[in-house]
């Protein structure tokens, strides 16, 4: 157990000290689009009845933040480890792969869950909100902050390169969180969109952590929730075996 | 590509343990192996019995490496980094143990200083320190002294001694051939993946060099019939190789015999250089 914390205490030491990069940087960044989104759009879009558009962005941006940052999180620690070549510290230490595995995530999950309250938190000066089923908000926000972050721990383990993390970042990441319907309701989008929409998970986490806010989601949050839960287990299973095999960390 | 072939060898507990060969003869393959960090397609290793990959909570607990790249993490302290490196093994409260290890490598100045400020050699210090935190019975040392100033290198091997004298086993890869020499008591030489020699260190020197033997005559020849072999002539000066020390008291007798006087006269201990080149096929 101590091997387990001590590696999630030193991730997370990680990247608390470099908390302008971290974490600032990524609250100005959401920032920017709610002022921007909010005001161009504000008064042009009612989503849900009685919701402000702002309203509605917030609860968007908030989840893509904790996911963008779960992943950023795991993902370029482990990338930098391995070209750095101080990985071997933790490699040749009596870890399993299985906390090796568990403290990566954890770690990854602090660090979405600590940038997406720091969004909230400076939200609550532009807009009103009011959490109306919180535990829905946290069941979401947990397990889409465990997905990006184990997702990140795959991106970390497959790259030998920092542009390769990055192309995944650029390339899956960040576009299926624009799609998935932080900035707009999927039912305002053409049927094939809308078909779309429902092969991407990132739209479940959004939509599902929405509806803690709202009461109101353009899906059952029960199964956004299954959903999300079940791409948790997929993707864990495969890090855990590429761990295991030891595939480009151990030769 | 195959790095290692058939190597089979088995360091005693306590012992002092030499892995010598040229680039890419296959010493740090070897010794990621042991370390878990290369997976051997097939062959076994152990640390202490354990297996290291069915066994290797309990391989790796005993066993402390130094990796030869100078490796950091660049986020954290001296002191951070040996805490963490405890935790990895379990230790939470290693402070008293990290404390002494600090001060036997001189790095109690620069405890609190973060690592991307260190020079090198001080860097190499963590490295061996982070090694020890957790006081494994079986230490690692590859290249340990590379790019290491004289001072370091004392202080190392005095508190590496000191630890293997309270019978922590030494495993040790140098490129300087004099540390092998004056620390190991058996060494492995390694050539294209496989064991080139193993033997104890006197055994090596006594077997593969005999005796050089420098002599400064009072003439430009050497008289017949002189035991060994001529290695170098230069004017009156001479060196020559002995089987043993037993041919040099047939050397001085031919020299007196043929009334030739010595001017001056130096015997050479072996040497594990020449052992090693030869060894290797890369001397003459």
């Amino acid at each position: 157990m101590s091997r387990f914390l001590t590696l999630c205490h030193k991730e997370l030491l990680r990247f608390f000290k470099v908390s302008v990069q971290t974490i600032a940087a990524p609250v100005l960044t959401t920032l920017l689009y709610l002022v921007i989104f909010g005001h161009a759009l504000e008064g042009r879009l009612e989503v849900y009845e009685g919701v402000r558009y702002t309203a509605f962005l917030v609860p968007g941006l908030v989840m893509m933040s904790v996911l963008q940052n779960a992943f950023a999180n795991s993902s370029s620690s482990l990338i930098q480890s391995k070209i750095t070549g101080n990985i071997v510290f933790v490699l040749i230490a009596p870890i399993s792969y299985a906390e090796f595995f568990a403290a990566y995530v954890v770690a990854a999950v602090v660090r979405g869950l600590v940038v997406g309250l720091c969004v909230l938190a400076v939200t609550v000066w532009f807009v009103e909100l009011r959490v109306q089923a919180p535990l829905w908000v946290l069941a979401f926000a947990l397990l889409g902050a465990a997905l990006l972050g184990t997702l990140g721990l795959v991106a970390g383990v497959v790259s030998d390169k920092i542009d390769q993390v990055s192309a995944f970042q650029n390339f899956v990441v960040l576009p299926l969180s624009f799609l998935s319907g932080v900035f707009y309701s999927i039912h305002s989008l053409p049927p094939v969109w809308q078909q779309l929409s429902h092969a991407n998970p990132f739209f479940y986490m959004v939509d599902g952590f929405r509806y803690g806010f709202f009461g109101a989601s353009d899906f059952p949050p029960l199964a956004s929730l299954a959903i999300v839960f079940a791409f948790l287990l997929a993707v864990s299973s495969v890090t855990l075996a590429l761990l295991k095999s030891g595939y480009k960390m151990r030769y | 590509m195959r790095a290692l072939a058939g190597v089979s060898l088995e360091v005693e507990q306590g012992e002092f343990f030499g892995l010598l060969g040229p680039n890419g003869a296959g010493k740090t393959t070897l010794i990621n192996v042991i370390a878990g960090l290369v997976r051997a397609d097939v062959g076994t290793a152990r640390v202490m019995g354990a297996d290291v990959l069915t066994e290797y909570r309990r391989a790796r607990q005993q066993l402390g490496v130094v990796p030869q790249e100078l490796v950091f993490d660049p986020f954290f302290t001296v002191r951070e980094t040996l805490r963490l490196q405890s935790g990895y093994y379990g230790l939470r409260r290693n402070d008293p143990w990290i404390d002494e290890v600090m001060h036997h490598l001189d790095l109690t100045a620069k405890a609190d200083a973060n690592m991307r400020s260190l020079s090198g050699g001080m860097k190499r210090r963590v490295l061996v320190a982070q090694a020890l935190v957790h006081k494994p019975p079986v230490i690692v040392l590859d290249e340990p002294t590379a790019g290491v100033d004289v001072e370091l290198r004392q202080g190392l091997w005095r508190f590496v001694r000191r630890m293997n004298r309270d019978g922590h086993s030494i495993v040790l890869t140098t490129h300087y051939l004099e540390e092998a020499e004056a620390h190991c008591s058996r060494i492995a030489m390694l050539k294209e993946g496989r064991i080139a020699a193993l033997d104890t260190t006197r055994n090596l020197l006594g077997s593969f060099s005999g005796v050089e033997l420098r002599l400064h005559l009072d003439r430009e020849v050497l008289p017949a019939g002189l035991p060994g072999s001529v290695l170098e002539a230069d004017g009156a000066q001479f060196r020559l190789r002995l089987a043993s020390y037993r041919d040099l008291e047939e050397a001085l007798a031919r020299l007196r015999q043929a009334g030739v006087g010595i001017r001056e006269m130096e015997l050479a201990p072996p040497d594990l250089e020449e052992v090693f080149l030869r060894v290797t096929g890369r001397g003459s």
